[in-house]
């Protein structure tokens, strides 16, 4: 049984060969979602840059004050549009057909964008790297286009915040010459630095890193209850195994 | 409390059926590791219902509503997300278990004589899981949801002649559309289940009847009359049994191999909640990313994939370049393990026992398994083609290796009785 075991361990790597995709290298987001200032700054950027286009239509306003600690009162009066109750989904005024006229195609929803691009981290690193790779094109309608999404429809919705980001190059010795060696995205006329645009974009992907699964939280809270219950449970039902066993063999 | 007993056993057969079937219920004593299975697929079957149970009070089985109701049970309904990751971690953890419990049975050659019937009906028990499992995977109605039942639907449609119709007749329309989901969540939740509970009735009523096979593949039911008394287990078992044979080497299921199978579930039951609680989509092996955007019959994903279970057979499906062949070839895999009883001519069950082309015969076969699981997951490029034929190869030469050497094998002296 065991050489059996030992054969079948052996041949493992064989499966291993995993598939290589061309997919764009994403940057770590390393969102915390405990982290409840970063969500409600998070939150405050996607209904002041976001919502206009993309509907949480899942979600429901009071219960994300209540998770990211935010009053009730205050979340009325500066994040719920007017006439719309608390009690109601994050729902917005665009209706698919206009969006699909105005961008080619409808704003998707992003109540769950960050488990749709990829399942662990790699959705939240995906929003997160797809945020910081807009760039200036003047072929695409909106005069931008996206490293990670090609051609996409969407125009840079965070400009005013970073600036516009242009592939940037630096003069550096190569082989004994000076030659353009490119050097990455680098934005102009923002209001934000880098370092700050990154802390804004990593506060928006933590919001909808929230949004995306909100009962997260809860649910690693009681797990850690269900797991330490199962340890004492085992110990119980292995002792109680044990003396029923002992008139055995 | 003994005279409530007498009422009801005079009634119903109560304690008869109890002793029957559990407290003198005889059961080999040295059950081991992959004897753990069954019962834990007993208690994943029961999750699954009572979760389906909650589940069906706020999902809404139309095309419109089903991705929203699923969200709302998400994040509106009491515990909901618990309950939902109950349900299809249970799925994913139902067909881990089913797999397990197969494999020990050709470990230890559960399916010879006398167990044919009992191995067929739990044939059945996986056919009907798969057409379970696949017709739930349709009901959160997501980007995978739609278009992994597209795939496996029209794989009909490669039946000569009739095939066009007949999909046509699953769908209920030109397309999958609400039709389709309305149809599959009632075969999901009331025609399946039933078809589920009554053969796993029937298989433990045939596993009751001819007796658990054990590790060692060694009878430990004997000729009535061969066993002296002063060998025979201290334990009483049911008349059903001792008057038509001698029991040696056994316990009473319960207590002894219920509370064995409690540690067991206990310690399945951790893995379980880990994943449950802290990672249900379990790296997109259980909830495929894809699926987190509403169907959508316009848009096809780049790479559609079925659940992990499915993959062996769909990569041996791939590996076929016909359609119709792949799609016999698909069937066939499925066919070759509940032909097992008659394919395999050997008298001697236990591996232990066996010879060793046997043991290397049943690595190769775990292998080939394996990768075809990990190939049918992966996009089919051209390495991934001529490994799913390498491997789908391997899977059904372990069955013809088998009726071969199994005809006339070399196999080591079987002990009268279990260590």
């Amino acid at each position: 049984m065991k050489r059996l075991l030992i054969a079948i361990l052996a041949l493992l790597p064989t499966f291993a060969m995993a598939s290589s995709a061309n997919a764009p290298v994403l940057e770590h987001a390393n969102v915390d979602i405990r982290d409840k200032a970063a969500m409600q700054r998070g939150a405050k950027l996607y209904m002041n840059y976001c919502m206009g286009c993309h509907a949480l239509q899942y979600q429901r306003y009071e219960r994300t004050f209540n998770d990211l600690g935010i009053p009730l009162d205050l979340g009325i009066q500066h994040l719920v549009p007017e006439g719309v109750k608390v009690g109601e989904l994050m729902t917005n005024a665009m209706n698919a057909e206009d969006g699909g006229k105005w961008f080619g195609v409808a704003p998707p929803d992003l109540t769950l964008i960050t488990r749709l691009k990829g399942s662990g981290t790699k959705g939240q690193d995906w929003v997160f790297t797809y945020l910081k790779s807009f760039y200036a094109d003047p072929t695409r309608p909106f005069g931008v286009n996206n490293e990670v999404f090609k051609d996409v429809g969407m125009p840079h919705a965070l400009i005013e915040l970073q600036g516009l980001p242009v592939h940037a190059t630096e003069k550096r010795l190569v082989d004994g010459d000076m030659k353009d060696v490119y050097v990455g995205l680098k934005a102009t006329g923002g209001s934000m630095n880098a370092s700050e645009y990154d802390g804004a974009v990593r506060d928006l992907v933590t919001f909808l890193t929230y949004v995306a699964e909100p009962s997260r939280v809860d649910s690693e809270a009681i797990g850690k209850n269900v797991i330490i219950f199962l340890l004492v449970l085992l110990v119980l039902v292995f002792l109680l195994k044990k003396e029923f066993w002992r008139d055995i063999h | 409390m003994q005279n409530f007993i007498n009422w009801i056993d005079a009634r119903i057969p109560m304690t008869r059926v109890w002793n029957m079937h559990l407290a003198q219920y005889p059961a080999p004593k040295n059950f081991n590791f992959w004897y753990f299975f069954g019962f834990i697929a007993t208690i994943v079957l029961v999750n699954q219902i009572v979760t389906g149970i909650w589940l069906t009070m706020s999902y809404n089985p139309t095309a419109e509503g089903a991705f929203a109701s699923i969200e709302y049970i998400m994040r509106d309904v009491e515990y909901g997300y618990v309950l939902r990751y109950m349900h299809s971690t249970g799925a994913s953890a139902f067909f881990f278990v089913v797999y397990m419990h197969m494999f020990r049975g050709m470990l230890y050659g559960s399916y010879q004589k006398p167990r044919e019937l009992l191995w067929l009906f739990g044939m059945f028990i996986f056919l009907a899981l798969m057409a379970e499992a696949f017709m739930g995977y349709l009901l959160p109605w997501g980007q995978m949801s739609y278009w992994g039942a597209q795939v496996i639907i029209s794989l009909f449609g490669a039946i000569p002649i009739i095939g066009d119709d007949i999909t046509l007749w699953i769908r209920g329309d030109y397309v999958i559309s609400g039709a389709t989901l309305n149809r599959f969540f009632a075969l999901h939740v009331i025609a399946l289940p039933l078809v589920l509970v009554i053969l796993v009735f029937l298989h433990i009523v045939a596993l009751h009847e001819v007796g658990s096979n054990n590790p060692d593949g060694i009878d430990t039911k004997k000729k009535k009359g061969s066993i002296p008394d002063d060998e025979k287990p201290k334990f009483k078992f049911h008349e059903y049994y001792t008057d038509k044979k001698d029991i040696v080497d056994s316990i009473p299921f319960f207590p002894y191999v219920v509370l064995k199978d409690l540690v067991a579930f206990t310690i399945f039951l951790l893995v379980f909640c880990y994943i449950m609680f802290f990672a249900p989509e379990m790296g997109g092996y259980f909830i495929e990313a894809p699926n987190f955007e509403p169907a959508d019959p316009m848009v096809t994903p780049d790479h559609i994939a079925p659940v992990w279970y499915f993959t062996p057979f769909y990569a041996i499906l791939r590996a076929v370049p016909h359609k119709l062949l792949g799609v016999i070839a698909m069937f066939a895999a499925i066919v070759m393990l509940a032909l097992l009883p008659w394919i395999d001519r050997g008298k001697v069950r236990s591996i232990r026992y066996r010879c060793e082309a046997h043991k290397w015969n049943i690595v190769m076969f775990a292998v080939c398994f394996l990768a075809l699981m990990k190939l049918g997951a992966d996009p089919a490029d051209y390495l991934n083609r001529v490994l799913s034929r390498i491997f789908g190869f391997g899977y059904f030469a372990f069955f013809g290796f088998l009726w071969l050497y199994s005809g006339n094998e070399k196999t080591k002296p079987v002990p009268e009785r279990i260590a």
